[in-house]
This record gives C-alpha cells, sequence and structure tokens, in this order.
C-alpha cells in the first residue's frame, strides 16, 4: 500500500500509476445550474509532493540533483562517469525517466550502483508523486547523492519541481549555442548548466562565449561548467562541485 | 505534452470538487492562465475534451483567461508587467526581476449541476 499518497497501490510499479477512476453521472435537465469557486491550482499537488520530498530528502541527508536535457545531450553517459569518479567514497542511487526501455537504468547498474527505471509512457515528464514512489523502492540510502535523470525534454520538466536541491541543465555543443534562448524556461529554473561535449568544439559550428551570454540573459544567476564526460575534459571541476555540495550537506 | 498530465490533475480536482460540494455535472470551467506559466492554451483546449471524455465533465466547455504577469525589481522594487520569464527591469535594467504574478494556473470556478 502506497505509505504517501494512500493510493492504495503496491510500492512497486506504482511510479506509472495513474490514479484516474470514471465516474459517471447521469444528467438531469431539470437541474439548474451554479457557479461553484474553486480556486485551485493545477500544479499544487505536484507542488505538494515536491515539497513532501524536500522534507525527507533534508531528514535523510539524501543531495539530489534533476538532470534535464534534450534527447542526446549526453546525460546518462554523464551519470556513468560522475558515478565512475564517487562511487568508492560515496553512496549514489540513480533515478531514470525515460518514455519507453529500461536501456538507461541497465547502463547505470553496470556501472555499479543501484537504478530504478520510471517509463513514463505518453508523460513527457518525472513528477514528483512518481519520485515520491521510486525513493521507497529503491531503498535510497540515507545520506547519499541521488540522481534523477529526466525524461529528454528542454519544455515540460521546467514546470515540475521534484524536491530536487538542483536543476542541472546538460547542453551539448552537438546542439545550437542559441538553445537557452529558445527553450528559456528550462534555462531559468535551472541553477547549474553543463556543456558536454566540449571536445567536439573543433567540429561543430557552436559558440561558447554566445551561448553562455544568452545563457546568463534568462537566468542571471546560472552557473556554467563546459566539460567533456567521454574525454574527462574539466570533468573534475563538476566532480569538486559534487564533492563540495556533499560535505556541505554533511556539515549541515 | 504536460498539458495532458495538468487536465489530468484537473480532472481529479473537479471530482474531488463534486463531492465537497455536491454536484454531479460540470457544464464549464473557468481556467485562469498566467501569461509567464509554461502551459500553451491552445493545446490544452485540444486536449481538454479527450481527457474530460466519459467524465463528470464530458461535453463541458473551456473557458481560459489569460491573466497578466507581473513582477517587482529586486533593485529599485518597481512594479511592472512582464511578458516573459527572463526580462530586465525596465525602469532601472537590473537583471532581476521577482514573478510575483502570472506564474500559476487555476481552475477559477465551475458552472455545474
Amino acid at each position: 500500500m502506497c505509505g504517501i499518497c494512500g493510493c492504495g497501490q503496491p510500492e512497486q510499479n506504482h511510479a506509472q500509476h495513474s490514479h484516474h477512476g470514471h465516474e459517471h453521472h447521469h444528467h438531469d435537465e431539470h437541474e439548474t445550474e451554479r457557479l461553484v469557486r474553486v480556486e485551485q491550482d493545477l500544479l499544487s499537488k505536484n507542488n505538494r509532493y515536491a515539497e513532501q520530498n524536500r522534507a525527507y530528502f533534508q531528514r535523510h541527508g539524501i543531495f539530489v540533483l534533476n538532470l534535464v536535457s534534450s534527447p542526446g545531450a549526453g546525460k546518462t553517459t554523464l551519470l556513468v562517469e560522475t558515478i565512475k569518479a564517487l562511487k568508492n567514497d560515496y553512496r549514489i542511487a540513480v533515478i531514470e525517466g525515460d518514455q519507453q526501455t529500461e536501456h538507461d537504468a541497465d547502463r547505470i547498474r553496470a556501472s555499479g550502483v543501484p537504478a530504478l527505471q520510471i517509463n513514463t509512457g505518453r508523460a513527457c515528464h518525472l513528477d514528483a508523486h512518481g519520485i515520491g514512489h521510486a525513493v521507497k523502492a529503491l531503498n535510497v540510502e540515507d545520506n547519499s547523492l541521488l540522481a534523477i535523470e529526466n525524461v529528454g525534454n528542454l519544455v515540460c520538466p521546467s514546470s515540475f519541481d521534484l524536491g530536487e536541491a538542483h536543476k542541472v541543465v546538460v547542453l551539448s555543443v552537438t546542439e545550437g549555442d542559441d538553445k537557452p534562448l529558445k527553450y528559456p524556461d528550462m534555462f531559468h529554473a535551472a541553477d547549474l548548466m553543463l556543456l558536454n561535449k566540449i571536445d567536439l568544439l573543433p567540429y561543430v559550428d557552436f559558440d561558447v562565449e554566445r551561448c553562455l551570454a544568452y545563457a546568463k540573459q534568462v537566468n542571471p544567476d546560472i552557473q556554467v561548467m563546459p566539460l567533456s564526460a567521454t574525454r574527462g575534459e574539466n570533468f573534475a571541476v563538476w566532480i569538486d562541485w559534487l564533492k563540495h555540495n556533499l560535505s556541505v550537506k554533511d556539515a549541515a | 505534452m504536460h498539458e495532458i498530465s495538468l487536465l489530468e490533475e484537473m480532472r481529479e480536482i473537479l471530482q474531488q470538487q463534486a463531492r465537497r460540494q455536491h454536484f454531479s455535472r460540470v457544464r464549464q470551467v473557468t481556467l485562469d492562465i498566467g501569461k509567464l506559466s509554461c502551459v500553451e492554451p491552445e493545446a490544452l483546449r485540444f486536449a481538454f475534451d479527450v481527457v474530460m471524455k466519459d467524465t463528470l465533465a464530458e461535453d463541458a466547455v473551456l473557458v481560459i483567461s489569460v491573466s497578466e504577469g507581473i513582477g517587482v525589481c529586486q533593485n529599485c522594487n518597481k512594479r511592472m508587467s512582464l511578458e516573459s520569464l527572463h526580462e530586465p527591469c525596465r525602469h532601472c535594467a537590473h537583471p532581476f526581476v521577482n514573478v510575483i504574478e502570472g506564474a500559476d494556473m487555476k481552475i477559477k470556478d465551475l458552472l455545474v449541476v
């Protein structure tokens, strides 16, 4: 039974469930219409679950990142390399979001840490409710790093808070340098941008300075790290950032 | 299409409201969408009939009112209307403007029987 929302579903497979039963009502022509006030936000339920997740993560010392990007920016490779660099010193768990397949979770498990795949089906993003259940199902240990790899999509995941400490947007140099302007909501919502695949810069038409200026334009606060997950250039900057955050969390 | 998720959320809210406020059918839903929210009114309209099929809101009319985005500059404290989430202050050009209205999407009221 779901201990989070009382929805009566078992923990396993729960991340994909949907609550909606059909209610059939028969229309009576003689009833009079009336206006009822509702004033309820459509994201309020997700936000409540996100706050619940955040409180849980804080109590258990779990440092949570929500990784977002378009498909193919290199999130999974980045995670695999991150796990290699940190797994001897830190506990790590991963939640993978994709519309279909277990491929990414399989890749993460092969790197030696627990991973749970959420298949979102037709949905284009992860939501806070599904994350709450995934954390229970994965049995994420106290004082660990939890990386959530969101569905590859630069639009929808920006609206759904999962309870993470940081939203990290991954942009690769094989995409356009104007992505921050084209998808401003995501770059506005993120607090860290990893500019990935910089080893390919000599072969592509990508202006790093222009890209960074665009990112700062939509989010003056955004922190940027250019790196290459496959070749290792500047990768230590990212690893140091993670270590710093994990140690700050422990001290708190 | 996160619009579908939002409409599924709407369907749940309607079902809760039907129990709480004692009605059996929804004839009209008035939705207030902030100009700065990440939702496309046309996409919502498109998916509304599909998501509400076979529910208490089947055949209901969806009315969307778009509300203005409003921000307050972190530097000069002036209020201003905003067209997008990432505009600098139009008075002092400071890059940080706090959004205070227009980022939400709310069900305002329902016409029910």
